[in-house]
């Protein structure tokens, strides 16, 4: 059977002829009810790397295949549909209520000159129920909290109705409340049977929401696997450059949990 | 909640049906009032007369006035702020920057460079309709290809590209209007640059009108598309938005909208910054809604300005100064009122 998504061999560079190279040679895949963290240093391709499989960015070499099918040879209303992307928090310039930008995730089911029915408003509400802000659907956009607007793009990310979604960090910014409240969705959403890529700057976010983890940094994916086996102190160090101490915390944790210090080199 | 919903569908329309009262008023009182006062009763009695056996007891001066000179001119004006304010909000959309008007890619520099130039070398109001048509076209196409030379934020550099290609074309009209005749053709090239709806005739209509209605109606079929650009290149992508094509295409029938307004009214300003934003304030931003909005709108808002232009004075007031002379001071409130945001 085929995973829900696997990637081969995937590179990708800006500029004429391949001039600077973000990424090469990057493979893995992601099953439903996955939740994939990657992690790296800033500037290291993650968000070009989530860009590229979620089709905003063209241009890559290697392979994507969804559900086996090389998307590709996709349009892109057909990929919206089994991959949604969820990207960085930004400003809108235009106060469209939040069920209005919820109801853009219908897109990919909406012919070019046609607008949204009731049947998309009612998913698009459904969407907003699930991540638990149905009370904002009235709310121009342009007055919500960071987190909340975090949640309305993963709600407009799951009325497009995917199997897939990519959410490029989305607790940055974000207060520790917010940050748990959107491991939560997406975890529960995995439970459901979505896949999840997630790009995260936080290694322990890995310990809470995900089965698995990997690690890019200098343009290779250099460690993939159960977030227990890529998350160790050598490979942060390695990849962040600091000392790291990952420990088992017991009690009523009972995860591990990382420990950055000040330390210039391993005591 | 579905009666939230509901209630803002029915809104919408009730919007929509108040505007277009407002529209068929304003256009009424356009068919009435000038230097030679048309009685409503009179109005409908020549209309009929047209279509019906009908004893004509009116001079043939009244019946040309109002069918060869007031009703092109009422088309023109009602086409052309329509045009205007509905490209005005889909360029906004498209920009995702609530200051753009249709005139950013350079659409009237050009369309001003080919009139002028037809006042120089030809002299005739044809040529002027033709060139600066053209040149209007021309520009915009010289913009999307210049942006496309650059590989970077395609909707950053179309704006920078507009800037570009708008000052060379001011510039070539500048030179022309410096070695143009002071006498004779620089005041028409100044006069034209002004803007009017003086000369629209019912042959302008018949190849002009079409190509606004086109663009206008096309607009309006992909308005929904254009709250998915409006929330920026990468999410519209993510969203399975083939957004080159969508792009193209606004663009397409904004400059043509705008060239063929340009070609029959001289460069009006201000009417397609201005008129999508008191859409927003009236019906929101949702493109779905404000779009319709704003073809009500634009057509009432120039064909109200364009009869103040006509019989306020004894001489006619050129209507690009007007609409820039109640625009601006409307803009400046608007702005202070919506703080908040657009």
């Amino acid at each position: 059977m085929n995973p829900l998504l696997s990637v081969h061999n995937l590179g990708f560079s800006y500029g004429e002829d391949g001039a600077r190279p973000i990424f090469s040679d990057v493979s893995f895949s992601v099953a439903s009810g996955d939740v994939f963290c990657l992690l790296g240093p800033n500037g290291t391709g993650k968000s070009t790397l989530l860009k590229c499989i979620s089709n905003v960015l063209h241009g890559w070499q290697g392979k994507i295949f969804l559900d086996g099918r090389d998307i590709a040879h996709m349009k892109p209303a057909e990929v919206a549909k089994g991959i949604s992307y969820v990207p960085q928090s930004q400003q809108s310039p235009f106060p469209f209520l939040v069920h209005d930008i919820v109801v853009m995730g219908r897109a990919p089911h909406i012919n070019v000159f046609s607008s949204p029915t009731q049947k998309d408003r009612d998913i698009a509400l459904a969407a907003l129920e699930t991540v638990g802000i149905r009370h904002l659907a009235h709310r121009p956009c342009t007055m919500l909290s960071g987190g909340e607007w975090q949640l309305t793009l993963i709600a407009r990310a799951l009325a497009q109705q995917p199997r897939l979604m990519i959410l490029d960090e989305p607790t940055s910014h974000l207060d520790m409340g917010n940050q748990v409240r959107i491991l939560r969705v997406v975890r529960n959403l995995a439970e459901q049977g979505l896949g999840i890529i997630m790009a995260s700057h936080f290694p322990d976010h890995a310990f809470i929401a995900a089965t698995e983890a990997a690690i890019l940094n200098g343009g290779l994916m250099l460690h993939k696997g159960r977030p227990d086996e890529v998350i160790t102190a050598e490979n942060l160090e390695a990849a962040y450059g600091i000392v790291v101490k990952v420990l088992h915390i017991g009690a009523e944790v009972n995860r591990k949990a990382c420990f950055p210090t000040l330390h210039t080199s391993a005591p | 909640m579905p009666s939230a919903e509901h209630k803002s569908a029915v809104g919408a329309n009730r919007i929509l049906f108040i505007l277009a009262i407002l529209l068929v008023a304003v256009a009424t009182t356009s068919m009435i009032l000038g230097h030679l006062y048309i009685a409503p009763g009179q109005i409908l009695r020549i209309f009929a007369a047209n279509v019906l056996p009908m004893e004509r007891t009116w001079s043939p001066a009244v019946e040309s006035i109002l069918l060869d000179v007031r009703l092109p001119r009422l088309m023109a004006g009602m086409l052309v702020g329509a045009g205007l304010s509905v490209s005005g909000a889909a360029f906004q959309g498209l920009f995702r920057n609530p200051l753009v008007s249709p005139h950013i890619l350079g659409v009237s520099a050009g369309a001003g460079f080919g009139a002028a130039l037809a006042i120089l070398f030809f002299g005739n109001i044809i040529a002027v309709q033709i060139l600066s048509f053209v040149f209007g076209l021309l520009a915009v196409l010289l913009t999307y290809c210049l942006s496309r030379v650059y590989r970077s934020t395609p909707v950053l550099m179309l704006v920078l590209s507009g800037i570009i290609v708008g000052a060379l074309f001011s510039a070539g009209t500048s030179l022309i209007q410096y070695v143009a005749d002071p006498a004779n053709e620089m005041p028409s090239i100044v006069f034209w640059l002004l803007g009017s709806l003086n000369n629209a005739s019912n042959r302008d209509m018949v190849v002009v009108a079409p190509i606004i209605l086109v663009g206008i109606t096309v607009l309006l079929l992909i308005r929904w598309q254009i709250n998915l650009l409006a929330m920026g290149e990468e999410d519209a992508r993510a969203l399975g938005v083939d957004t080159t094509r969508i792009r193209a295409t606004v663009i397409l029938c904004a400059t043509m909208i705008a060239a063929a307004a340009v070609s029959i009214g001289g460069i009006i300003g201000w009417i397609g910054l201005v008129i999508p934003h008191i859409g927003r304030l009236l019906a929101g931003p949702d493109n779905k809604i404000l779009l319709p909005v704003t073809v009500l709108v634009g057509a009432a808002y120039l064909v109200a300005v364009d009869t103040i232009a006509r019989t306020a004075m004894a001489m006619e007031i050129p209507i690009g100064v007007l609409t820039s002379l109640v625009g601006a001071p409307i803009f400046a409130y608007l702005l202070r009122k919506n703080r908040s945001g657009w």
